[in-house]
């Protein structure tokens, strides 16, 4: 059979009759992977980045996946060529000469992986740095403050003095500081379509990050993404991106003074049993969820999405949605701290159709005008 | 590769070395002495980190006594030069004065315990509980896992003690006393720099 | 027990298997175990994936839900493959190097035995109804005594504890062996190569368990003693476990897959007729992907805030663990370039193993660059990346090894037909079930979710995902079968069954005799057992007369000594002191004992073994 000399010969000449083959192995796959990139929702995928934070981590990515795809390519064409070529005839039965290596080879496939390596490595340092920046003193920077619960997300902005849950309300066109901690166990703070995540930490260890919301108005999907107990699952939240004067409208009405129940009895009720935990406006205590404004949300208690044409299991109607939680919260989310709270059936929907009455309209005529134009199927 | 290598009554020069069986011992609990420097090294660490959190509880620089800790320590030094003595007694043939030395190493140890369980003690009536901080849990993790060892070490070498009166040093018993050794060196080292980070470091910091 | 030169003590039946020492039956009592504990495992990830078929399902709670993804990550990691891992060490490594058995035979029984009542103690939750539901990385402070108040988390916390004491025993036995007792002319250079994994392999043991160790004391003080290494309320701090975990778990990685890369070796040189291309690279690549190994745990914490400079470092440092591994799977495929490639059963597996596993890496090096990590941590491409390794890759790499040493173990080699099923179902299977895991995290699914709303571009991929598992589960159904139906049939393998052995294991006969080498063999070359059959000798020369052969003896203490631990495990689990006491005392008295009596084994004499015509 052939000599080491004659094999690196016959080695080159296939390598040339094969890249054809690979060229089109290639161009096959990174075709696949950029067809993924337009893959998923807007408000949700991060291969669909809406923020800039989250396209610069695709950015890396593509890098990534297109110098992959070569690496992947080149293996695999070797190891199919070689398994037909070389398999075992009938009656070529012999012993193949025995080959100790080939010094040029091992000193190619040490250096192309780590040239490849550089290529990667210095995107991947210099987004790591960009993307550590503090920018909480930046005088345009909206300062939110995370706080993780099980199972339900908390949110404050200090430099307004407003809190609420479950909802994050920012401006677009901005840079939103995210300083997140966990008030019990570990969760991460995620939005997807906009930038990573973060993980939260008990306070000791309180993390910084930021993102910055696009040029039009969106509501994205948040997700807990760190193991936090039975509910982990249904821990969604949302981040919504308004223009200016929305948000302004926001800010003023949730500073607005409390609007209780008009129905006296269930205002009193509201207040025995409910204000111990929860807060609207500036009544009650903020230990727990945020109510004020709950029925201008997309969603109660960050899963049972508000919808007047319910399709899934978790969708009703803001009245439906806050009913369904109030009987059995321990049934929408296992695990989580609100239990089921004594009340007649009066009260119960009493309370639910105050809390879906209590809108704060904040959105301006544009927003209005945006929310009708798009898309509202995808919730 | 068997059991027994006495040619005419005589011990080979390093009897723990001289049977198959006795060189996979040493060079087994060299290895295993590895595994407990990381042990160590990890507990070490995270002591480091929790060092500071007193939780409101008396700190390092109040608690310790450099007295109290300066004697232990020359008693375990000391405990390990005798143990040092005892190997070269066991080279030179000479199985009396081995097991000599180890009695007085056993002795040390002992005395080195009994400082360790009275300063506890001590803390203990200070609010230097384990549960109180997580410093406390910290030190009282590291530095009684180590007093663990020396407790552990002081039982073994006791044994050992007695099989060498009961059968004679021979190329069976004297691996066993030559590990027991390494494993009291090691003990001592890692006394040497729990005296340094936990104790000095304590006070100075 | 045997004292001194009295009468031999030999067992049959049930004591014979409690009682040895031997390393050949040890390791067919791991692969057992370990075979066992993968069936639980594996009936654990089909539960799992029959939740997730469809959105917002309610097949089992959330609850039993963390309780499925703790255990089945936790047993297969530890009990499943782990001990398989450990059985084909210890039935292939002592004939591969030329010993008659390992440095410490009674070490070895222990470590059996401590593993599988530590994995029996786990499993056992399942029985009392208090099963860990923290996930196999069991994080504080959900893993703590406040947010985990049944004694679940304890169970994982003890049991892992006394199967780990198992595993660091046999990375210092393997170590030794290596080291002392190869044979005359085994130089380091001329071991096989999966002897070579198995030495680095044990290295990563010895310096990687006792971080977990230190781990587990610090959560079971927490747990159990009120202690405050986690507790952020008395100054504790929760990224300390994710450190030490992680220092442990990183390498734990490697540790599984470095014998996984020996077997590929094994299986690819003997299937082409081959030599190994660039051995002596195949050696330092193995020795520098260990040592990386140490360096890059943090890569599993990118979105803890650890900060830039950290997230950058160790960015690089995983991506360079690429190049050794690189240079591993070129040289399996020019060993194969120019050979003569025969596909059996195992020959399959590595050939399956390669591509698979080569994916598994690469989305590895995606993962290594941290930004883009922001987005994929805790998402469902994580566990895509890590189930292409372990299960692509690994999995079918013990397949690989099982199949091909089999007839070394048992007598018989397993049947090609029911192998090739095992095969075709396992790996389209597993393509199915993982590779549309990757872009179901792309598109923003999380990890370790009981469940999904509808709606979210979800469903299509779980559902393929939930009947790729299915196939998966039929592929090891036929492995089973096949098992069966082999055991049934009589030992008829020859010394050397695939006919193209290299290595010294394929010079003595199929199963080894009990002493394995009547007379200690030379070595004259690397793939000596090759080097001999070129030259037209059937077997090795010798290297020592024909003599008494030195046994050690059997012992029923390692066993006693395991039982112990249980014992004392339970006790601490349910803060029963006694009983933990009683548990420790059995063992230390076993300790004791075993200090005490001397047994110097027993000899096999050479009319023995001249009788038994081998």
């Amino acid at each position: 059979m052939a000599t080491v000399n004659t094999e690196e010969a016959g080695l080159i000449s296939v390598l040339k009759k094969r890249w054809l083959h690979w060229l089109r192995l290639t161009s096959l796959l990174a075709g696949a992977a950029l067809l993924l990139s337009g893959c998923g929702r807007a408000d949700l995928s991060p291969l669909n980045p809406q923020g800039s934070v989250a396209k610069e981590q695709l950015n890396i990515m593509k890098i990534s996946i297109s110098i992959m795809i070569l690496v992947v390519a080149v293996v695999f064409v070797i190891a199919i060529f070689v398994l037909f070529r070389y398999r075992r005839r009938p009656g070529n039965d012999g012993i193949p000469v025995q080959v100790e290596g080939n010094h040029k080879l091992e000193i190619v496939w040490t250096v192309i992986p780590l040239i490849l390596l550089v290529i990667l490595g210095v995107p991947t340092v210099q987004t790591v740095f960009a993307q550590a920046q503090d920018y909480s003193k930046d005088e345009n920077a909206v300062i939110v403050k995370v706080t993780a619960h099980q199972y339900w997300w908390e949110f404050e902005y200090p430099e307004e003095g407003i809190v609420t849950a479950q909802e994050m309300v920012v401006p677009k066109n901005s840079r939103i500081v995210i300083e997140a901690k966990t008030a019990d166990v570990l969760h991460s703070f995620w939005v997807p379509a906009l930038a990573g995540k973060i993980d939260t930490n008990p306070a000791g260890n309180v993390n910084r990050m930021y993102f910055d919301t696009p040029d039009k108005t969106g509501i994205f999907l948040g997700k807990c993404a760190e193991l936090c107990g039975p509910s982990h699952a249904l821990m969604d939240f949302k981040v919504k991106v308004v223009d200016a004067q929305s948000y302004a409208n926001w800010l003023s009405a949730m500073k607005a003074p409390a609007v209780m129940p008009e129905d006296p009895a269930i205002a009193e009720t509201f207040e025995k049993k409910c204000l111990s935990c929860h807060a609207v406006g500036e009544l009650g205590t903020q230990v727990y969820p945020n109510l004020t404004g709950i029925g201008d949300r997309e969603s109660v208690a960050g899963i049972l999405i508000n919808t007047d044409n319910p399709k899934y299991k978790n969708e009703g109607s803001v009245y439906d949605n806050l009913y369904r939680w109030l009987k059995d919260p321990q049934k929408v989310k296992p695990g989580n701290l609100m239990p089921t709270v004594e009340l007649t059936e009066e009260e119960l929907q009493g309370i639910a159709r105050y809390l879906a009455d209590y809108k704060l309209n904040y959105e301006s005529e544009e927003l209005r005008n945006n929310d009708a134009t798009s898309d509202k199927e995808e919730r | 590769m068997s059991g027994h290598s006495h040619a005419e009554g005589v011990l080979p020069h390093e009897p723990e070395k001289a049977t198959l069986e006795g060189r996979n011992k040493v060079l087994g609990f060299w290895l295993f002495l590895g595994g407990e420097t990381i042990l160590f090294g990890t507990l070490f660490s995270v002591f480091i980190a929790l060092r500071d959190q007193v939780n409101g509880g008396p700190t390092a620089n109040e608690l310790f006594s450099l007295t109290v800790v300066a004697i232990a320590t020359l008693i375990l030094l000391t405990s390990s030069l005798t143990s040092v003595f005892a190997i070269q007694a066991m080279h030179r043939n000479q199985p009396k004065a081995m097991v000599n030395w180890l009695i007085v190493t056993v002795l040390l140890g002992l005395g080195f315990l009994g400082l360790e369980i009275y300063e506890f003690v001590e803390y203990s009536h200070h609010g230097h509980t384990f549960a109180a901080s997580a410093f406390s849990t910290s030190f009282y993790s590291l530095v009684g896992f180590h007093g663990g060892h020396v407790a552990f070490g002081i039982l073994w070498i006791s044994l050992l003690i007695w099989q060498v009166l009961k059968r004679g040093l021979t190329v069976v018993t004297a691996p066993k006393v030559y590990i027991a050794g390494l494993y009291w060196h090691f003990i001592d080292v890692v006394w040497v720099f729990i005296f340094t980070v936990v104790y000095l470091m304590g006070k100075v910091g | 027990m045997a004292h001194g030169s009295r009468a031999v003590k030999r067992y049959t039946g049930i004591m014979d298997w409690l009682t040895t020492v031997d390393h050949k039956k040890i390791g067919i009592l791991y692969l057992i175990s370990g075979g066992f504990f993968f069936l639980i495992g594996g009936l654990e990830a089909l539960l799992i994936r029959i939740q997730l078929w469809k959105p917002l399902n309610d097949f089992v709670s959330p609850d039993t839900f963390n309780e499925l993804i703790t255990m089945h990550g936790t047993t297969m990691i530890f009990l499943g493959v782990m001990p398989v891992i450990f059985g084909l060490m210890n039935a292939v490594v002592p004939l591969q190097i030329g010993a008659r058995d390992v440095a410490f035979p009674f070490l070895n029984a222990l470590g059996f035995w401590t593993f599988f009542f530590g994995g029996l103690l786990l499993n056992i939750s399942w029985l009392t109804g208090h099963v860990p539901d923290a996930g196999w990385t069991s994080y504080v402070p959900l893993a703590s005594t406040t947010f985990s108040k049944g004694p679940g988390v304890d169970y994982y916390v003890l049991g892992l504890q006394i199967s780990g004491i198992g595993s660091l025993l046999g990375g210092i036995n393997f170590l030794v062996t290596i080291i002392n007792m190869r044979a005359p002319g085994m130089s380091f250079m001329r071991m096989p190569m999966f002897t070579w994994a198995s030495f680095v392999t044990s290295m990563l043991i010895l310096l990687a368990f006792p971080a977990l160790t230190v781990g587990l004391v610090a959560l079971m003080f927490d747990r159990i003693f009120e202690g405050n290494f986690f507790d952020p309320s008395a100054g504790g701090n929760i990224m300390l476990w994710e450190h030490i975990f992680w220092i442990f778990g990183h390498p734990e990685v490697y540790i599984l897959i470095l014998p996984a890369f020996g077997i590929i070796s094994e299986v690819v040189t003997t299937f082409s007729r081959k030599r190994l291309f660039g051995y002596s690279s195949m050696v330092f690549a193995t020795v520098l992907i260990g040592f990386l190994g140490f360096m890059v745990w943090a890569h599993h914490m990118f979105t803890s805030g650890l900060g830039p400079v950290a997230n950058a470092l160790f960015s690089i440092a995983t991506m360079l663990i690429a190049v050794p591994t690189g240079i591993k799977v070129f040289n399996w495929l020019f060993t194969m370039w120019g050979g003569s490639i025969k596909f059996t059963t195992p020959m399959l597996f590595a050939v399956g193993f390669i591509p698979t596993f080569v994916m598994g890496g690469v989305t590895g090096v995606m993962l290594a660059a941290a930004p883009a990590d922001y987005q994929y941590h805790d998402s469902y491409f994580v566990v895509g990346h890590f189930h292409y390794t372990i299960v692509g890759g690994l999995v079918s790499g013990l397949f690989a090894g099982v199949h091909y040493w089999w007839p070394k173990m048992f007598g018989r080699s397993l049947n090609e037909t029911l192998g090739k099923l095992t095969f075709w179902f396992f790996i389209i299977g597993f393509h199915m079930t993982f590779f549309l895991q990757h872009f179901l995290g792309l598109i923003g699914m999380q990890r370790r979710i009981f469940t999904y709303p509808d709606g979210m571009g979800f469903n299509e991929m779980n559902l393929i995902s939930t009947i790729g598992a299915l196939l998966m589960g039929l592929g090891v159904i036929f492995f089973v079968i096949n098992v069966i139906v082999t055991t049934a049939k009589p030992r008829t393998a020859t010394n050397d069954p695939w006919e193209d052995g290299r290595t010294l294991e394929w010079a003595i006969a199929s199963p080894a005799p009990e002493y394995n080498f009547a007379q200690l063999p030379l070595i004259r070359g690397y793939d000596c057992y090759w080097k001999e059959k070129m030259e037209g000798n059937k077997e090795l020369q010798p290297a020592e007369p024909l003599g008494p052969i030195h046994m050690p003896s059997p012992s029923i203490l390692p066993f006693i000594m395991s039982v112990g631990l249980f014992i004392s495990g339970f006790g601490f689990i349910y803060h029963q002191y006694v009983v933990a006491g009683v548990g420790l005392a059995i063992t230390l008295a076993c300790m004791f004992l075993r200090s005490v009596i001397e047994d110097h084994g027993y000899h096999i004499e050479p009319e023995e073994i001249q009788a038994k015509g081998v």
